[in-house]
């Protein structure tokens, strides 16, 4: 590490030697048919957004006046924020809990949950009819609505994960003495971004309280906003998982080294479902509308399978210790922890209001291209700074050795990452 | 107490007067027959508002009596006293006047259309085929009804199904109709509750429930305002929020001393 001298200053070649060695000083981007693809498909993207800016919403979606949110609210928005919770939930047991072999997860999924938000912004953007107007809430104050609780989180949120990032851009970009500012602060950051993201997620799921009586009792409640935030903290770990399992895919790595990290945040996750499920029975319960689930229509069938497979299941396959330590069973855990988050989402904005709305809404192409094009973006942002930023997991001494076996670019990729 | 509308369904006898008073005073162009948002109206109670309709009258087939008639029911903004529109939009875009029309401003709309999700009478309607488009529906002809003026729709309606007062007025006018016509009306008046009391009041022979619409007293409609549901979760969350905050900070400092000890 570099030190600083008697005079306060910081020795240059200390930390050049150190990043020049592992970066070689380059900025890096493979190229591979899979990024050719979703550069076709980020291409694809901005051919609709343009369509939909020059010719407008009506042209470019199939929203109407029954269905004024669709795809994108339900999908870029809803899901993507609830998947990027990944972000906070890590920050929480890193830095809040203090435990260090967790700050490396953290990195990496800090890193994919700015990048989230930043492209369900652009997304949202989008969706805006008059989106040269964004900025029109900080001047006329709609203070009581929960979408302006949404945007000031947006916008705060991403601010705080700017300046978290700070402190790994500072690492690469040499400037020491800015680092340090950025470490000074960062106590004062996580807090604060813990409580925007809580406050986030559960305003997303608030937005939907004043939809009383036209969305279905088995979704609607006034504690929509607790099970948002409940189901964005058990989907966290989840996405961990996930995410590492096919981030040492990409990059060759052993993700059996990640699975003693990962189980402990999955049993937390388990008890975190249990209680959002008792939470969710009770409330309907008290409602009266609990026999609704079994009344045998659309909605209720769907809510079934949402509560079943994407929250008993997995807390069963958690629960077996065996299954929860091997790296199949933690997998599927996971996939169907996320899958479910995404139908209760899809379910909110689509299967809980359709009787309410009327008329009948199906995405066109350009909506679906735009939602597919930002994640592809998202993809490949993420790989970029995976690829140039220390972000991913270091792994243990032994596995060093390997390195010397590797030919070519994989050699060069692994010591990039290590 | 502001101004408002009182329909009563037994004197209305479908001639859209109202619809044509209403397009020419608001300037409002046809919609176009090639618009692919539009589903085909076989009977006219499926023609629904849209950007250029801020006024509908529907046409309804209700047993009445063992025998089956038509019955005719407007369909536009009802300009709730404590409107959800208002309390939804985050630019603070629509608001309720002193008169009693609810209003947009346009200037400040960001085209979110959160007004349109959650509008319990699903009564905003969007321009979908402008480029920048603007939430649109009946604006109470506010110009008119500022200076105490009918607007147009109640100005055209030739059998006073439709009347324009202050809206105490015009609930005693209904009460006082439903009680000396005893055995034709249905004792309810429509808006007197509805989320909390809309300015649009109707009174009908035919229950209501029959004309498609949701009242109170079917429990299908909450006899609260909207806005009052939303700003409890406000209270609440913001409370938890601080207390959240607060526990994090505190579990910070704890384990951060406790790494300092063990070293």
């Amino acid at each position: 590490m570099a030190k600083a001298n008697s005079e306060g200053f910081y020795y240059w070649e200390d930390y050049y030697t150190e990043y020049d060695a592992i970066f070689g000083g380059k900025w890096h981007f493979r190229m591979s048919w899979y990024r050719i693809v979703a550069f076709a498909l980020i291409g694809l993207m901005l051919f609709s957004m343009a369509y939909r800016l020059v010719r407008g919403l009506g042209p470019a979606t199939n929203l109407n006046d029954h269905w004024p949110w669709g795809l994108w609210i339900a999908f870029d928005d809803l899901c993507g924020i609830a998947l990027a919770a990944g972000g906070f939930f890590t920050v929480f047991v890193a830095h809040i809990l203090n435990l260090k072999q967790y700050k490396y997860i953290a990195r990496a999924s800090l890193i994919t949950a700015w990048f989230g938000y930043i492209v369900v912004s652009l997304g949202v953007l989008m969706d805006l009819g008059r989106w040269y107007n964004f900025w029109r809430p900080f001047v006329s104050w709609g203070y009581h609505s929960w979408l302006f609780v949404v945007l000031l989180c947006v916008v705060a949120y991403q601010g705080v994960m700017t300046l978290q990032f700070g402190h790994i851009f500072f690492e690469r970009v040499n400037v020491p003495r800015l680092k340090e500012v950025f470490d000074k602060i960062l106590p004062v950051l996580f807090v604060a971004g813990l409580v925007i993201a809580f406050l986030h997620q559960s305003a997303l799921g608030n937005l939907y309280i004043a939809m009383i009586d036209r969305q279905h009792p088995l979704w609607w409640s006034m504690l929509i906003g607790v099970f948002f935030f409940l189901s964005a903290v058990f989907v966290g770990p989840a996405m961990c998982v996930v995410e590492g399992v096919l981030a040492s895919k990409a990059y060759k790595k052993d993700f059996r080294h990640e699975v003693p990290l990962l189980e402990p945040l999955l049993k937390v996750s388990m008890w975190v479902m249990i209680i959002y499920l008792a939470v969710r029975l009770i409330d309907l319960a008290a409602r009266g509308d609990f026999l609704a689930m079994f009344e045998g229509s659309v909605p209720s069938n769907l809510f079934l399978l949402e509560i079943i497979v994407g929250v008993i299941v997995p807390i069963i396959l958690i629960a077996k210790r065996s299954t929860r330590k091997s790296v199949t069973g933690m997998v599927a855990a996971a996939a169907l922890m996320v899958g479910g988050v995404m139908l209760n989402r899809m379910n909110v904005v689509f299967t809980s209001m359709y009787q309410a709305m009327g008329g009948s809404y199906f995405p066109f192409w350009m909506e679906f291209s735009i939602s597919i094009g930002l994640v592809s973006l998202l993809i490949l942002a993420y790989c970029f700074i995976v690829e140039n930023f220390k972000i991913m997991p270091e792994e243990h001494e032994h596995h060093h050795e390997h390195h010397n076996e590797h030919h070519g670019e994989h050699l060069e990729l692994q010591h990039a990452h290590n | 107490m502001g101004y408002g509308f009182l329909f009563d369904v037994t004197k209305c006898i479908g001639c859209r007067a109202c619809q044509a008073a209403c397009r020419e005073y608001n300037n409002l162009p046809l919609d176009s027959g090639l618009d692919r948002r539009l589903p085909k109206a076989q009977w006219d109670e499926q023609a629904p508002l849209t950007g250029n309709n801020w006024l509908r009258i529907h046409a309804r087939i209700a047993q009445h009596n063992g025998q089956t008639v038509w019955r005719f029911v407007r369909r536009s903004c009802f300009h709730c006293e404590r409107p959800t529109c208002e309390a939804v939009c985050f630019a603070h875009a629509f608001y309720k006047t002193p008169e009693g029309p609810v209003l947009y401003n346009r200037s400040k709309c960001v085209g979110c259309r959160y007004c349109m999700m959650g509008c319990p009478f699903s009564i905003p309607k969007y321009q979908w085929n402008e480029i920048f488009p603007e939430v649109t529906k009946c604006r109470m002809c506010y110009e008119r009804t500022k200076i105490g003026t009918p607007p147009a729709c109640a100005s055209a309606c030739p059998t006073r199904a439709v009347i324009f007062g202050d809206r105490d007025e015009l609930l005693h006018i209904a009460r006082t109709r439903i009680k000396e016509n005893p055995g034709l009306y249905d004792d309810y008046i429509y808006g007197e509750k509805e989320v909390g009391g809309t300015s649009l009041l109707y009174i009908s022979d035919v229950p209501f429930e029959e004309l498609g619409m949701k009242t109170v007293r079917s429990g299908r409609i909450t006899d609260k305002p909207v806005p009052e549901y939303t700003d409890r979760a406000l209270k609440w969350t913001l409370g938890v929020a601080t207390v959240y905050g607060a526990a994090m900070a505190a579990l910070y400092v704890a384990t951060k001393n406790q790494e300092d000890k063990g070293h």
